[in-house]
Protein backbone atom coordinates (compact mmCIF):
# COMPACT_ATOMS: atom_id res chain seq x y z
CA UNK A 1 0.00 0.00 0.00
CA UNK A 2 1.11 3.21 -0.65
CA UNK A 3 1.88 5.16 2.55
CA UNK A 4 1.04 8.38 1.26
CA UNK A 5 -3.16 7.51 1.37
CA UNK A 6 -5.01 7.52 4.19
CA UNK A 7 -6.21 4.27 4.03
CA UNK A 8 -9.66 2.66 3.63
CA UNK A 9 -10.21 5.44 1.02
CA UNK A 10 -13.49 4.74 -0.95
CA UNK A 11 -11.36 5.09 -4.21
CA UNK A 12 -9.53 2.17 -3.62
CA UNK A 13 -11.61 0.60 -5.23
CA UNK A 14 -10.70 2.17 -7.99
CA UNK A 15 -7.19 3.04 -7.88
CA UNK A 16 -4.56 0.97 -5.59
CA UNK A 17 -0.75 2.66 -6.13
CA UNK A 18 0.36 -0.05 -8.81
CA UNK A 19 -3.33 -0.45 -10.64
CA UNK A 20 -6.97 1.25 -11.73
CA UNK A 21 -10.20 -0.45 -12.61
CA UNK A 22 -10.63 -0.39 -16.23
CA UNK A 23 -13.85 1.71 -15.77
CA UNK A 24 -11.67 5.00 -15.39
CA UNK A 25 -11.44 4.63 -19.35
CA UNK A 26 -15.22 4.03 -19.64
CA UNK A 27 -16.89 5.49 -16.28
CA UNK A 28 -19.28 8.54 -18.02
CA UNK A 29 -20.47 9.18 -14.70
CA UNK A 30 -16.78 9.48 -12.97
CA UNK A 31 -15.61 11.46 -16.43
CA UNK A 32 -18.19 14.13 -15.29
CA UNK A 33 -17.11 14.14 -11.78
CA UNK A 34 -12.97 14.26 -13.08
CA UNK A 35 -14.17 17.72 -15.43
CA UNK A 36 -14.87 19.85 -12.29
CA UNK A 37 -13.13 17.75 -9.11
CA UNK A 38 -9.50 17.15 -11.13
CA UNK A 39 -9.58 20.13 -13.67
CA UNK A 40 -11.47 22.48 -12.01
CA UNK A 41 -9.20 22.06 -8.52
CA UNK A 42 -5.62 22.25 -10.38
CA UNK A 43 -3.37 24.51 -12.76
CA UNK A 44 -4.60 23.63 -16.06
CA UNK A 45 -1.71 24.58 -18.66
CA UNK A 46 -3.92 26.92 -21.42
CA UNK A 47 -0.89 28.86 -23.53
CA UNK A 48 2.70 29.29 -24.27
CA UNK A 49 3.67 32.70 -24.49
CA UNK A 50 4.92 33.60 -27.37
CA UNK A 51 1.14 32.56 -28.68
CA UNK A 52 -0.09 35.60 -27.17
CA UNK A 53 3.16 37.83 -27.61
CA UNK A 54 1.62 41.24 -27.79
CA UNK A 55 -1.26 43.50 -26.34
CA UNK A 56 -4.38 42.28 -28.39
CA UNK A 57 -3.54 39.22 -29.26
CA UNK A 58 -5.57 36.00 -27.73
CA UNK A 59 -6.15 32.52 -28.26
CA UNK A 60 -9.35 30.25 -27.33
CA UNK A 61 -9.36 27.21 -24.91
CA UNK A 62 -10.48 24.75 -22.49
CA UNK A 63 -10.00 24.40 -18.85
CA UNK A 64 -12.12 21.21 -17.93
CA UNK A 65 -14.98 21.24 -20.87
CA UNK A 66 -14.99 25.39 -19.66
CA UNK A 67 -14.43 27.47 -22.87
CA UNK A 68 -11.97 29.83 -22.12
CA UNK A 69 -9.70 33.17 -23.97
CA UNK A 70 -6.77 33.84 -22.75
CA UNK A 71 -5.78 37.16 -23.98
CA UNK A 72 -3.16 40.21 -23.28
CA UNK A 73 -4.44 43.35 -22.65
CA UNK A 74 -3.40 46.82 -23.53
CA UNK A 75 -0.97 46.57 -20.63
CA UNK A 76 0.58 43.57 -21.62
CA UNK A 77 -1.23 41.51 -18.80
CA UNK A 78 -2.64 37.85 -19.12
CA UNK A 79 -6.50 37.12 -18.44
CA UNK A 80 -7.78 33.68 -18.77
CA UNK A 81 -11.65 34.64 -19.42
CA UNK A 82 -14.49 32.10 -19.80
CA UNK A 83 -15.83 32.44 -23.32
CA UNK A 84 -19.22 33.18 -22.01
CA UNK A 85 -21.28 36.21 -22.09
CA UNK A 86 -22.79 37.40 -18.87
CA UNK A 87 -26.84 37.89 -20.61
CA UNK A 88 -27.55 34.89 -22.09
CA UNK A 89 -24.30 33.08 -22.07
CA UNK A 90 -23.59 32.77 -25.82
CA UNK A 91 -19.48 32.62 -26.35
CA UNK A 92 -18.30 35.77 -26.90
CA UNK A 93 -15.38 34.68 -29.44
CA UNK A 94 -15.35 32.01 -31.93
CA UNK A 95 -11.82 32.69 -33.70
CA UNK A 96 -9.02 29.96 -32.53
CA UNK A 97 -6.23 32.33 -32.30
CA UNK A 98 -6.19 36.53 -33.41
CA UNK A 99 -5.83 39.95 -32.45
CA UNK A 100 -8.87 41.90 -31.26
CA UNK A 101 -9.08 45.41 -29.24
CA UNK A 102 -12.69 44.01 -27.42
CA UNK A 103 -14.94 40.95 -27.00
CA UNK A 104 -18.27 41.73 -28.24
CA UNK A 105 -21.59 39.12 -28.12
CA UNK A 106 -22.99 38.43 -31.28
CA UNK A 107 -26.78 37.76 -29.91
CA UNK A 108 -27.53 41.38 -28.37
CA UNK A 109 -23.56 43.00 -28.63
CA UNK A 110 -22.79 43.75 -25.36
CA UNK A 111 -19.16 44.15 -25.54
CA UNK A 112 -16.24 43.33 -23.34
CA UNK A 113 -12.50 45.23 -23.24
CA UNK A 114 -9.87 42.55 -23.31
CA UNK A 115 -9.35 42.84 -19.22
CA UNK A 116 -13.16 40.87 -19.29
CA UNK A 117 -14.86 44.26 -18.04
CA UNK A 118 -18.16 45.01 -19.59
CA UNK A 119 -17.96 48.45 -21.67
CA UNK A 120 -20.87 48.62 -24.06
CA UNK A 121 -24.89 46.93 -23.46
CA UNK A 122 -26.92 48.48 -26.78
CA UNK A 123 -29.91 50.12 -25.46
CA UNK A 124 -29.37 49.85 -22.19
CA UNK A 125 -32.13 52.50 -20.87
CA UNK A 126 -34.46 49.68 -21.22
CA UNK A 127 -32.48 48.47 -17.92
CA UNK A 128 -33.67 51.40 -16.40
CA UNK A 129 -30.39 52.41 -14.66
CA UNK A 130 -30.36 49.22 -12.94
CA UNK A 131 -28.03 47.01 -14.86
CA UNK A 132 -25.10 46.28 -11.96
CA UNK A 133 -22.29 46.31 -15.37
CA UNK A 134 -19.17 46.34 -12.93
CA UNK A 135 -20.61 42.84 -11.73
CA UNK A 136 -21.16 41.60 -15.10
CA UNK A 137 -17.69 40.94 -16.57
CA UNK A 138 -16.92 38.01 -18.07
CA UNK A 139 -15.75 35.30 -15.30
CA UNK A 140 -11.87 35.65 -15.08
CA UNK A 141 -9.38 32.34 -14.04
CA UNK A 142 -6.64 33.15 -11.37
CA UNK A 143 -3.25 33.49 -13.99
CA UNK A 144 -0.07 32.58 -13.33
CA UNK A 145 2.78 32.01 -15.67
CA UNK A 146 6.33 29.71 -15.07
CA UNK A 147 9.40 30.36 -18.01
CA UNK A 148 6.49 31.24 -20.82
CA UNK A 149 3.92 28.27 -19.72
CA UNK A 150 0.68 29.79 -18.73
CA UNK A 151 -1.60 28.38 -16.73
CA UNK A 152 -4.94 28.72 -15.42
CA UNK A 153 -7.24 27.45 -12.50
CA UNK A 154 -10.78 28.28 -11.39
CA UNK A 155 -9.74 27.12 -7.94
CA UNK A 156 -9.26 31.02 -5.86
CA UNK A 157 -7.74 29.44 -3.35
CA UNK A 158 -5.44 27.26 -5.20
CA UNK A 159 -0.99 27.05 -4.17
CA UNK A 160 0.90 29.37 -6.43
CA UNK A 161 1.86 28.03 -9.88
CA UNK A 162 5.85 27.69 -8.65
CA UNK A 163 4.74 25.56 -5.43
CA UNK A 164 2.40 23.28 -7.70
CA UNK A 165 4.88 22.54 -10.74
CA UNK A 166 7.63 22.24 -7.50
CA UNK A 167 10.15 19.40 -8.60
CA UNK A 168 8.96 20.00 -12.62
CA UNK A 169 10.56 23.53 -12.50
CA UNK A 170 13.83 22.32 -13.13
CA UNK A 171 13.19 20.47 -16.09
CA UNK A 172 11.03 23.15 -17.37
CA UNK A 173 14.35 25.00 -17.39
CA UNK A 174 16.07 22.70 -19.11
CA UNK A 175 13.07 21.77 -21.61
CA UNK A 176 13.30 25.74 -22.45
CA UNK A 177 17.10 25.26 -23.43
CA UNK A 178 16.17 24.14 -26.63
CA UNK A 179 15.79 28.01 -27.81
CA UNK A 180 19.50 27.60 -28.36
CA UNK A 181 19.91 31.24 -26.58
CA UNK A 182 17.05 32.64 -28.81
CA UNK A 183 13.41 32.76 -27.01
CA UNK A 184 11.16 29.76 -27.78
CA UNK A 185 8.12 29.81 -29.87
CA UNK A 186 5.32 28.04 -31.23
CA UNK A 187 6.10 27.07 -34.83
CA UNK A 188 2.55 25.92 -35.54
CA UNK A 189 0.13 22.50 -34.32
CA UNK A 190 -1.33 19.34 -35.16
CA UNK A 191 -4.22 18.74 -33.67
CA UNK A 192 -6.50 15.10 -34.29
CA UNK A 193 -8.72 13.19 -31.95
CA UNK A 194 -8.92 9.82 -31.05
CA UNK A 195 -11.85 7.14 -29.82
CA UNK A 196 -10.70 6.75 -26.24
CA UNK A 197 -10.51 8.60 -22.70
CA UNK A 198 -7.89 11.10 -21.95
CA UNK A 199 -5.81 9.66 -19.34
CA UNK A 200 -4.70 6.89 -21.89
CA UNK A 201 -2.64 9.49 -23.62
CA UNK A 202 -1.79 11.40 -20.31
CA UNK A 203 -0.20 8.01 -18.97
CA UNK A 204 1.35 7.52 -22.75
CA UNK A 205 3.60 10.20 -22.08
CA UNK A 206 6.11 8.75 -19.76
CA UNK A 207 5.64 5.53 -21.39
CA UNK A 208 8.62 4.15 -23.09
CA UNK A 209 8.02 0.69 -22.95
CA UNK A 210 5.67 1.07 -26.14
CA UNK A 211 8.41 2.63 -28.23
CA UNK A 212 10.35 -0.14 -30.02
CA UNK A 213 6.99 -1.74 -30.98
CA UNK A 214 4.76 0.65 -31.63
CA UNK A 215 6.80 2.91 -33.66
CA UNK A 216 8.64 0.19 -35.31
CA UNK A 217 7.61 2.11 -39.00
CA UNK A 218 9.06 5.30 -37.75
CA UNK A 219 12.27 3.97 -36.72
CA UNK A 220 12.39 2.01 -39.86
CA UNK A 221 12.57 4.97 -41.78
CA UNK A 222 14.79 7.31 -39.68
CA UNK A 223 18.76 7.35 -40.38
CA UNK A 224 20.92 5.04 -38.02
CA UNK A 225 21.66 8.10 -35.86
CA UNK A 226 17.75 8.81 -34.85
CA UNK A 227 17.56 5.23 -34.65
CA UNK A 228 20.82 4.59 -32.17
CA UNK A 229 19.29 7.36 -30.01
CA UNK A 230 15.87 6.32 -29.95
CA UNK A 231 17.50 2.95 -28.31
CA UNK A 232 16.14 4.26 -25.44
CA UNK A 233 15.78 0.39 -23.60
CA UNK A 234 18.95 0.53 -23.29
CA UNK A 235 20.84 3.80 -22.65
CA UNK A 236 20.74 3.72 -18.71
CA UNK A 237 17.54 6.40 -18.50
CA UNK A 238 14.66 6.82 -15.93
CA UNK A 239 11.46 7.95 -14.85
CA UNK A 240 10.50 10.30 -12.20
CA UNK A 241 7.72 10.89 -10.15
CA UNK A 242 7.99 14.83 -9.25
CA UNK A 243 5.27 15.23 -7.12
CA UNK A 244 1.97 16.65 -7.81
CA UNK A 245 1.53 14.18 -10.44
CA UNK A 246 3.89 15.59 -12.69
CA UNK A 247 6.72 12.85 -13.93
CA UNK A 248 9.64 12.94 -16.01
CA UNK A 249 11.07 10.17 -18.67
CA UNK A 250 14.35 10.29 -19.51
CA UNK A 251 15.32 8.65 -22.83
CA UNK A 252 18.56 9.88 -23.53
CA UNK A 253 20.53 10.77 -20.73
CA UNK A 254 23.13 12.33 -23.19
CA UNK A 255 19.78 15.13 -24.12
CA UNK A 256 19.31 16.14 -20.64
CA UNK A 257 21.29 19.29 -20.68
CA UNK A 258 21.08 21.06 -24.21
CA UNK A 259 24.17 23.40 -23.09
CA UNK A 260 26.30 20.48 -21.98
CA UNK A 261 28.71 18.64 -24.15
CA UNK A 262 28.99 21.54 -26.62
CA UNK A 263 32.07 20.35 -28.41
CA UNK A 264 30.66 16.58 -28.86
CA UNK A 265 31.10 15.85 -32.32
CA UNK A 266 28.01 16.99 -34.47
CA UNK A 267 25.87 14.10 -35.89
CA UNK A 268 26.01 12.98 -39.35
CA UNK A 269 22.18 14.28 -39.95
CA UNK A 270 22.73 17.81 -39.12
CA UNK A 271 26.07 18.14 -40.46
CA UNK A 272 24.58 20.14 -43.79
CA UNK A 273 22.61 21.98 -41.34
CA UNK A 274 25.78 22.90 -39.44
CA UNK A 275 27.41 23.74 -42.57
CA UNK A 276 24.78 26.35 -43.65
CA UNK A 277 24.90 28.35 -39.83
CA UNK A 278 28.49 28.11 -40.37
CA UNK A 279 28.18 31.49 -42.63
CA UNK A 280 26.71 33.38 -40.40
CA UNK A 281 27.43 32.05 -36.75
CA UNK A 282 30.48 31.60 -34.54
CA UNK A 283 31.39 27.64 -34.09
CA UNK A 284 30.21 27.53 -30.21
CA UNK A 285 26.75 29.25 -31.47
CA UNK A 286 26.05 26.80 -34.41
CA UNK A 287 26.96 23.37 -31.93
CA UNK A 288 24.57 25.33 -29.23
CA UNK A 289 21.79 25.46 -32.02
CA UNK A 290 22.76 22.35 -33.66
CA UNK A 291 22.24 20.24 -30.37
CA UNK A 292 19.37 21.97 -29.95
CA UNK A 293 17.24 21.18 -32.95
CA UNK A 294 16.65 18.03 -32.00
CA UNK A 295 15.24 18.75 -28.68
CA UNK A 296 15.85 17.41 -25.35
CA UNK A 297 15.99 13.78 -24.44
CA UNK A 298 13.26 13.49 -21.79
CA UNK A 299 9.28 13.90 -21.62
CA UNK A 300 7.87 16.39 -19.30
CA UNK A 301 4.65 15.58 -17.87
CA UNK A 302 2.63 18.05 -16.31
CA UNK A 303 -0.58 16.81 -14.85
CA UNK A 304 -3.18 17.33 -15.90
CA UNK A 305 -3.27 18.51 -19.76
CA UNK A 306 0.74 19.04 -21.17
CA UNK A 307 3.43 17.48 -22.04
CA UNK A 308 6.71 19.02 -22.45
CA UNK A 309 7.69 16.16 -24.99
CA UNK A 310 11.40 15.90 -26.45
CA UNK A 311 10.67 18.36 -28.69
CA UNK A 312 7.21 20.01 -28.40
CA UNK A 313 4.57 20.45 -26.36
CA UNK A 314 1.79 17.97 -26.22
CA UNK A 315 -1.44 19.44 -25.19
CA UNK A 316 -4.28 16.92 -24.31
CA UNK A 317 -8.23 17.94 -24.06
CA UNK A 318 -10.93 15.76 -23.00
CA UNK A 319 -14.03 15.68 -25.05
CA UNK A 320 -16.19 12.67 -23.75
CA UNK A 321 -15.36 9.66 -21.68
CA UNK A 322 -14.15 7.93 -24.83
CA UNK A 323 -13.31 10.61 -27.64
CA UNK A 324 -9.74 13.33 -26.90
CA UNK A 325 -7.98 15.77 -28.63
CA UNK A 326 -4.43 16.05 -28.75
CA UNK A 327 -2.31 18.99 -30.37
CA UNK A 328 1.44 18.31 -30.66
CA UNK A 329 2.50 22.45 -30.69
CA UNK A 330 6.24 22.47 -32.98
CA UNK A 331 8.34 24.69 -31.60
CA UNK A 332 10.97 27.28 -32.64
CA UNK A 333 13.78 29.95 -31.86
CA UNK A 334 12.61 33.24 -32.11
CA UNK A 335 14.47 35.51 -34.48
CA UNK A 336 17.03 31.91 -34.66
CA UNK A 337 18.69 31.12 -38.43
CA UNK A 338 15.54 30.05 -40.50
CA UNK A 339 17.15 26.59 -41.50
CA UNK A 340 17.22 25.73 -37.79
CA UNK A 341 13.99 25.85 -37.42
CA UNK A 342 12.88 24.56 -41.31
CA UNK A 343 14.78 21.32 -39.95
CA UNK A 344 12.99 21.80 -36.78
CA UNK A 345 9.39 22.00 -38.63
CA UNK A 346 10.25 18.90 -40.53
CA UNK A 347 11.52 16.74 -37.42
CA UNK A 348 8.16 17.49 -36.26
CA UNK A 349 6.07 16.29 -39.19
CA UNK A 350 8.01 13.00 -40.13
CA UNK A 351 6.84 12.20 -36.22
CA UNK A 352 3.69 14.16 -35.56
CA UNK A 353 0.25 14.57 -36.64
CA UNK A 354 -2.51 12.81 -38.47
CA UNK A 355 0.05 11.68 -41.45
CA UNK A 356 3.33 11.42 -39.39
CA UNK A 357 5.26 8.25 -39.06
CA UNK A 358 4.35 7.90 -35.33
CA UNK A 359 0.96 9.48 -34.22
CA UNK A 360 -1.21 7.51 -36.16
CA UNK A 361 0.10 4.52 -34.72
CA UNK A 362 -0.13 5.59 -30.74
CA UNK A 363 -3.77 6.62 -32.05
CA UNK A 364 -4.54 3.23 -33.09
CA UNK A 365 -2.94 1.65 -29.70
CA UNK A 366 -5.14 4.00 -27.44
CA UNK A 367 -8.02 3.47 -29.56
CA UNK A 368 -7.56 -0.25 -28.96
CA UNK A 369 -7.08 0.07 -25.42
CA UNK A 370 -10.78 2.05 -25.07
CA UNK A 371 -12.14 -0.99 -27.54
CA UNK A 372 -11.17 -3.36 -25.17
CA UNK A 373 -12.09 -1.64 -22.21
CA UNK A 374 -15.49 -2.48 -22.92
CA UNK A 375 -14.29 -5.91 -21.63
CA UNK A 376 -13.73 -6.97 -18.34
CA UNK A 377 -14.56 -3.82 -16.69
CA UNK A 378 -14.04 -5.55 -13.35
CA UNK A 379 -10.52 -6.18 -13.98
CA UNK A 380 -7.06 -3.73 -13.40
CA UNK A 381 -4.96 -1.62 -15.21
CA UNK A 382 -1.54 -2.79 -14.79
CA UNK A 383 0.80 -0.23 -13.19
CA UNK A 384 3.11 -1.69 -11.39
CA UNK A 385 6.26 -2.11 -14.53
CA UNK A 386 9.62 -0.81 -12.24
CA UNK A 387 7.75 -0.99 -8.83
CA UNK A 388 9.80 -3.69 -7.19
CA UNK A 389 12.97 -1.78 -7.69
CA UNK A 390 11.75 1.87 -7.24
CA UNK A 391 13.86 3.80 -5.18
CA UNK A 392 12.64 6.73 -2.80
CA UNK A 393 14.75 9.75 -3.71
CA UNK A 394 16.55 11.80 -0.14
CA UNK A 395 13.53 14.91 -1.61
CA UNK A 396 10.81 12.76 -1.75
CA UNK A 397 10.36 12.01 -4.99
CA UNK A 398 10.24 8.37 -6.82
CA UNK A 399 12.42 7.26 -9.40
CA UNK A 400 12.76 3.61 -11.45
CA UNK A 401 14.01 2.60 -15.09
CA UNK A 402 13.06 4.30 -17.87
CA UNK A 403 10.30 1.57 -18.88
CA UNK A 404 9.02 1.80 -15.74
CA UNK A 405 5.09 2.68 -14.75
CA UNK A 406 6.23 5.69 -12.26
CA UNK A 407 5.02 8.42 -14.47
CA UNK A 408 1.85 6.62 -14.58
CA UNK A 409 1.22 5.83 -11.04
CA UNK A 410 2.22 9.28 -10.35
CA UNK A 411 -0.50 10.88 -12.21
CA UNK A 412 -2.84 8.24 -10.49
CA UNK A 413 -1.92 9.51 -7.03
CA UNK A 414 -3.05 12.79 -8.02
CA UNK A 415 -5.86 12.05 -9.80
CA UNK A 416 -7.09 9.80 -6.66
CA UNK A 417 -6.21 13.03 -3.96
CA UNK A 418 -8.09 15.44 -6.18
CA UNK A 419 -11.19 12.77 -6.49
CA UNK A 420 -11.18 12.26 -3.09
CA UNK A 421 -11.17 15.91 -1.67
CA UNK B 1 9.73 9.77 -85.02
CA UNK B 2 6.55 10.03 -86.19
CA UNK B 3 4.59 12.99 -86.59
CA UNK B 4 2.00 12.18 -83.79
CA UNK B 5 4.28 12.59 -80.83
CA UNK B 6 3.74 15.76 -78.83
CA UNK B 7 6.43 18.22 -78.78
CA UNK B 8 7.99 18.58 -75.19
CA UNK B 9 7.08 22.10 -75.19
CA UNK B 10 3.36 21.42 -76.01
CA UNK B 11 0.79 22.77 -73.58
CA UNK B 12 -0.89 20.26 -71.54
CA UNK B 13 -4.87 20.50 -72.24
CA UNK B 14 -7.58 20.11 -69.50
CA UNK B 15 -7.95 17.06 -70.89
CA UNK B 16 -4.56 15.53 -70.16
CA UNK B 17 -4.37 16.82 -67.38
CA UNK B 18 -7.44 15.53 -65.93
CA UNK B 19 -6.77 12.10 -67.47
CA UNK B 20 -3.25 12.51 -65.48
CA UNK B 21 -4.97 13.45 -62.12
CA UNK B 22 -7.68 10.60 -62.31
CA UNK B 23 -4.32 7.90 -63.03
CA UNK B 24 -2.74 9.39 -59.74
CA UNK B 25 -5.93 8.76 -58.36
CA UNK B 26 -6.86 5.55 -59.43
CA UNK B 27 -3.28 4.11 -58.66
CA UNK B 28 -3.38 5.28 -54.63
CA UNK B 29 -6.77 3.75 -54.41
CA UNK B 30 -5.90 0.63 -56.13
CA UNK B 31 -2.40 0.75 -54.08
CA UNK B 32 -0.31 0.52 -56.97
CA UNK B 33 2.36 2.09 -54.96
CA UNK B 34 5.70 1.78 -57.18
CA UNK B 35 3.60 3.17 -60.39
CA UNK B 36 2.44 6.30 -58.47
CA UNK B 37 6.28 7.21 -57.18
CA UNK B 38 6.86 7.17 -60.65
CA UNK B 39 4.74 9.83 -61.72
CA UNK B 40 6.96 12.04 -60.04
CA UNK B 41 9.75 14.61 -61.03
CA UNK B 42 13.22 14.03 -59.23
CA UNK B 43 12.75 17.77 -57.93
CA UNK B 44 8.76 17.29 -56.67
CA UNK B 45 6.87 17.71 -53.49
CA UNK B 46 3.88 16.23 -51.71
CA UNK B 47 2.23 18.71 -49.80
CA UNK B 48 -0.82 18.70 -47.00
CA UNK B 49 -0.50 21.98 -45.86
CA UNK B 50 -2.32 23.07 -42.49
CA UNK B 51 -3.35 26.60 -43.23
CA UNK B 52 -5.88 27.47 -45.58
CA UNK B 53 -3.81 29.97 -47.84
CA UNK B 54 -0.51 28.61 -46.87
CA UNK B 55 2.13 28.82 -49.98
CA UNK B 56 5.60 28.99 -48.46
CA UNK B 57 5.74 24.98 -47.21
CA UNK B 58 9.06 24.94 -46.65
CA UNK B 59 9.38 27.47 -43.68
CA UNK B 60 5.87 26.22 -42.35
CA UNK B 61 4.24 23.60 -40.24
CA UNK B 62 2.24 20.94 -42.82
CA UNK B 63 0.90 17.71 -42.32
CA UNK B 64 3.14 16.55 -45.14
CA UNK B 65 5.50 18.14 -47.07
CA UNK B 66 7.68 15.21 -48.84
CA UNK B 67 10.59 15.07 -51.38
CA UNK B 68 10.62 11.92 -53.40
CA UNK B 69 12.42 10.02 -50.44
CA UNK B 70 9.74 10.98 -48.01
CA UNK B 71 7.15 9.58 -50.25
CA UNK B 72 8.82 6.21 -50.69
CA UNK B 73 8.88 5.58 -46.78
CA UNK B 74 5.71 6.44 -47.01
CA UNK B 75 4.93 4.00 -49.18
CA UNK B 76 7.41 1.36 -47.58
CA UNK B 77 5.47 2.02 -44.24
CA UNK B 78 2.15 1.23 -45.82
CA UNK B 79 3.54 -1.69 -47.15
CA UNK B 80 5.59 -2.82 -44.41
CA UNK B 81 3.13 -3.98 -41.86
CA UNK B 82 5.28 -2.32 -39.34
CA UNK B 83 2.63 0.13 -38.61
CA UNK B 84 -0.40 -0.75 -36.25
CA UNK B 85 -2.21 1.67 -37.54
CA UNK B 86 -1.98 1.05 -41.75
CA UNK B 87 -2.17 -3.39 -41.33
CA UNK B 88 -4.17 -2.78 -43.06
CA UNK B 89 -4.51 0.30 -44.75
CA UNK B 90 -7.64 1.64 -45.08
CA UNK B 91 -9.58 1.15 -48.30
CA UNK B 92 -10.02 4.28 -50.08
CA UNK B 93 -12.38 5.56 -52.87
CA UNK B 94 -11.81 9.07 -54.56
CA UNK B 95 -13.45 11.06 -57.02
CA UNK B 96 -11.94 14.13 -58.33
CA UNK B 97 -13.88 16.42 -60.48
CA UNK B 98 -14.92 20.22 -60.80
CA UNK B 99 -11.42 20.26 -62.72
CA UNK B 100 -10.07 23.75 -63.62
CA UNK B 101 -6.62 24.73 -65.89
CA UNK B 102 -5.76 27.70 -64.40
CA UNK B 103 -2.53 28.32 -66.45
CA UNK B 104 -0.84 26.05 -69.05
CA UNK B 105 2.45 26.87 -70.83
CA UNK B 106 5.24 25.19 -72.22
CA UNK B 107 6.38 25.54 -68.04
CA UNK B 108 3.69 23.51 -66.95
CA UNK B 109 -0.33 23.09 -66.12
CA UNK B 110 -1.39 24.27 -63.03
CA UNK B 111 -4.87 22.26 -62.21
CA UNK B 112 -7.24 22.88 -59.46
CA UNK B 113 -9.80 20.30 -58.70
CA UNK B 114 -12.22 18.76 -56.02
CA UNK B 115 -11.47 15.78 -54.31
CA UNK B 116 -14.30 13.93 -52.13
CA UNK B 117 -12.20 10.94 -50.35
CA UNK B 118 -13.76 8.18 -48.38
CA UNK B 119 -11.67 5.94 -46.23
CA UNK B 120 -13.07 2.37 -44.47
CA UNK B 121 -10.80 0.66 -41.59
CA UNK B 122 -11.93 -1.34 -39.28
CA UNK B 123 -16.16 -0.43 -39.22
CA UNK B 124 -14.97 3.09 -39.54
CA UNK B 125 -16.10 5.42 -42.60
CA UNK B 126 -14.42 8.60 -42.82
CA UNK B 127 -14.77 11.29 -45.20
CA UNK B 128 -12.06 13.99 -46.25
CA UNK B 129 -12.78 16.65 -48.78
CA UNK B 130 -10.05 18.98 -50.30
CA UNK B 131 -9.11 21.17 -52.96
CA UNK B 132 -5.78 20.09 -54.87
CA UNK B 133 -3.35 22.18 -56.65
CA UNK B 134 -1.45 20.05 -59.20
CA UNK B 135 1.69 21.14 -61.18
CA UNK B 136 2.17 18.86 -63.70
CA UNK B 137 5.04 18.82 -66.33
CA UNK B 138 5.34 17.52 -70.02
CA UNK B 139 9.08 15.08 -69.87
CA UNK B 140 10.12 12.85 -72.47
CA UNK B 141 8.64 9.91 -70.72
CA UNK B 142 5.13 11.75 -69.83
CA UNK B 143 3.16 13.55 -68.12
CA UNK B 144 5.05 14.09 -64.43
CA UNK B 145 3.65 15.66 -60.68
CA UNK B 146 5.68 18.71 -59.97
CA UNK B 147 3.72 19.43 -57.39
CA UNK B 148 0.57 18.23 -55.27
CA UNK B 149 -0.73 20.82 -52.85
CA UNK B 150 -3.85 18.87 -50.97
CA UNK B 151 -6.30 21.56 -49.24
CA UNK B 152 -8.21 19.41 -46.47
CA UNK B 153 -11.50 22.02 -46.17
CA UNK B 154 -10.75 20.85 -42.34
CA UNK B 155 -7.20 21.12 -42.20
CA UNK B 156 -7.26 23.76 -38.85
CA UNK B 157 -9.56 21.04 -37.03
CA UNK B 158 -8.53 18.01 -35.01
CA UNK B 159 -8.43 14.98 -38.24
CA UNK B 160 -8.52 11.23 -37.16
CA UNK B 161 -5.28 9.47 -37.98
CA UNK B 162 -4.86 9.64 -41.85
CA UNK B 163 -2.92 6.28 -42.43
CA UNK B 164 -2.88 6.26 -46.32
CA UNK B 165 -1.96 8.85 -49.15
CA UNK B 166 -4.38 12.05 -49.63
Amino acid sequence: MDTNLPTGSALDVLVQSDRARTTLYTDRALFEQEMTKVFENTWVWVAHASEIAKPGDFKTAHVGLQPVIVVRDRKGEVHVHVNRCRHRAATVCEVAKGKTSSFVCPYHGWAYALDGSLRGVPFEAGYDGQLDKPQLGLRSLRVEEYNGLIFATCKPDMEPLTDFLGGAKKWIDLFMKQGAGFPLITQGEHKFRFPGNWKIQLENTTDAYHFPLVHKSFLSAADRETVDSWDIMRKGGYVEDLGNGHSVMVMMPELVDLEADLDAPIPEKFEALAAELRHDHPEQQVRRIVRAVGGCGFNLNLFPNLGCSAAFFRVLQPISVDETEIRHVALGMQGGPAAANRARLRIHEFFQGPMGFGTPDDAEVWDRVQHGAAGGRDLWILLNRGLSHEEMLPEGGRRSDVSAETGMRAAYRQWKKLMEA
Amino acid sequence: MTTTMTRIDAAISLEEAMQFAWLEGDLLDSADYDAWLALWTPTSRYVVPIEPGATDFENTLNYAYDDGMMRAKRVDRLTSGQSVSASPVPRTVRLLSRFRVLRSDAEGCELRCAQLLTEFRRERERSYAADIEFLFVRTADGLRIERKVIRLINATAALGGIGYIL
